[in-house]
C-alpha cells in the first residue's frame, strides 16, 4: 500500500503537478465526506447497539439461520447484508459492529469486509443515475444488479473460506 | 427510506429489550454508541485525509486518465454503438476508472454526464435504453482496485493486515460483474421490457 502511494506521488512529481497543493485540497475533500457522514454513522452506531443490546439481532438471526447455515454465512453478517443494497452509510456501521463484536480478522470479520468490497448500494445508485434524466422504466437493471449483489454474498463466503 | 428502516430498528429494539428482560443492557448501550462513534470518527479521519490527498494527485496528474486508456478497449465491447471517440464515451471510460481507484466522488459527476450523452441518443425515452442499463449494472457491481476505504476501517479496528482481503474482494466484484453483465446484455438481446 505505501508503494502505490509512492507510486502516485513520483508520477505526479514526474508531470510536474503541484502535488502536496493537490494532497491538502483532496485532504480537505476527504475531510469534509467524513464531516459529512458524522450524524449518519453516529445514529446508526447509536440504532446499531441499541438492536444488539436488546437481543433483538439474536431473534432475527434464528430467522434467517437455516437459510444463512446452508451457504455457510456467519451469522453475524446477516443484518450488514441485508441493508447493503439499500444503505452505504447504514451498512458500513453495521460493517463496524461486526468489527466490534468479532474482531476484522475473524472469519465474520473478513466475510464482511469482502461483502463491503464487492457490492454496492443498489438502490440508491440505480435511483440517481436513472432520476437524473427522467426514466421510468429501468427495464432488468434492478433484476441484474439485485442479482450481482446476491452472488457477492455467496461468493464472498467461498473465498474467504479456501483463500484466507 | 432510512427513515422507516432508522425509526423500526429503534422501536423494535426497545420492544424487544422489555419483552426479553434486557433494559439495563440497552440504556448502557445509548450512552457508550455515542462516545463509540465518535472514537471511531477520529481513528478514521486520519487515514482518510490521507488516502483523498493521494487519490487527488492521482486525479490531477493524468492517473486515472491513463488508466482510462487501459480500459478503452474492454468498453468498446460494451458498448459497440457509441463513438470511441466521443464525449459519452468519455465520460463513461472516467467514471469506471475512477470507480476502479475508488474515486466515488470523482465518478459520479461523470456518470451523471454519461447517462446525460446515453439520454440524448435514446431520443429522451421513459424508457431505459440497452447502454443505460449496461452502465449502471457497471456501476452497482462495484469494481475496486484499491478498497482504501475498508482497509482503513479494518486498520482502525486492530487488523493485523488490512489488506488481505483485497485479493477476495477482486475475485467476488468479478464474479458479481460477471453474472450482472451477462444478465443485462442477455436480457438486452431478448428486448426485455421494450415496446
Amino acid at each position: 500500500m505505501p508503494l502505490f502511494a509512492a507510486a502516485i506521488v513520483c508520477f505526479g512529481l514526474i508531470k510536474r503537478v503541484p502535488v502536496f497543493d493537490c494532497f491538502i485540497q483532496g485532504a480537505r475533500e476527504g475531510a469534509g465526506v467524513l464531516f459529512q457522514i458524522a450524524p449518519t454513522i453516529i445514529g446508526l452506531v447509536f440504532a446499531v447497539s441499541l438492536l444488539r443490546s436488546s437481543g433483538a439481532v439474536d431473534a432475527i438471526c434464528k430467522f434467517v439461520q437455516p437459510a444463512a447455515d446452508f451457504l455457510g454465512f456467519p451469522k453475524e453478517v446477516v443484518p450488514m447484508a441485508m441493508l447493503r443494497p439499500v444503505s452505504g452509510s447504514g451498512s458500513s456501521a453495521l460493517l463496524i459492529s461486526v468489527y466490534e463484536q468479532c474482531g476484522p480478522d475473524s472469519f465474520a470479520g473478513r466475510v464482511a469486509s469482502v461483502i463491503a468490497g464487492s457490492s454496492e448500494t443498489t438502490f440508491y445508485a440505480v435511483a440517481m443515475y436513472y432520476g437524473s434524466i427522467g426514466i421510468r422504466n429501468v427495464r432488468h437493471t434492478l433484476v441484474a444488479a439485485i442479482a450481482a449483489d446476491l452472488t457477492a454474498f455467496a461468493v464472498s463466503v467461498i473465498v474467504v473460506k479456501n483463500f484466507l | 427510506m432510512l427513515n422507516y428502516i432508522w425509526s423500526a430498528i429503534v422501536v423494535a429494539s426497545i420492544i424487544c429489550s422489555v419483552v426479553c428482560g434486557n433494559t439495563q443492557e440497552l440504556s448502557t448501550a445509548v450512552i457508550d454508541s455515542g462516545a463509540a462513534a465518535i472514537e471511531l470518527l477520529i481513528t478514521m479521519a486520519g487515514v482518510m485525509c490521507l488516502w483523498s490527498g493521494i487519490m487527488k494527485i492521482a486525479e490531477k496528474s493524468g492517473f486515472t486518465a491513463l488508466i482510462a486508456k487501459v480500459f478503452s478497449p474492454l468498453l468498446r465491447l460494451l458498448f459497440p454503438n457509441l463513438d470511441p471517440q466521443g464525449e459519452t464515451f468519455g465520460s463513461i471510460t472516467m467514471n469506471i476508472s475512477a470507480n476502479l481507484l475508488g474515486l466515488g466522488n470523482t465518478a459520479t459527476p461523470f456518470g451523471l454526464k454519461a447517462m446525460q450523452g446515453l439520454n440524448k441518443l435514446n431520443g429522451g425515452s421513459k424508457t431505459a435504453s440497452d447502454e443505460m442499463v449496461i452502465f449502471v449494472v457497471m456501476n452497482t457491481a462495484s469494481l475496486q482496485l484499491l478498497p482504501t476505504m475498508l482497509g482503513t476501517l479494518r486498520q482502525s479496528y486492530g487488523s493485523k493486515a488490512p489488506f488481505e482481503i483485497m485479493t477476495c474482494v477482486w475475485i467476488s466484484s468479478a464474479c458479481a460483474l460477471a453474472v450482472a453483465l451477462t444478465l443485462a446484455i442477455g436480457l438486452n438481446k431478448f428486448k426485455v421490457g421494450r415496446k
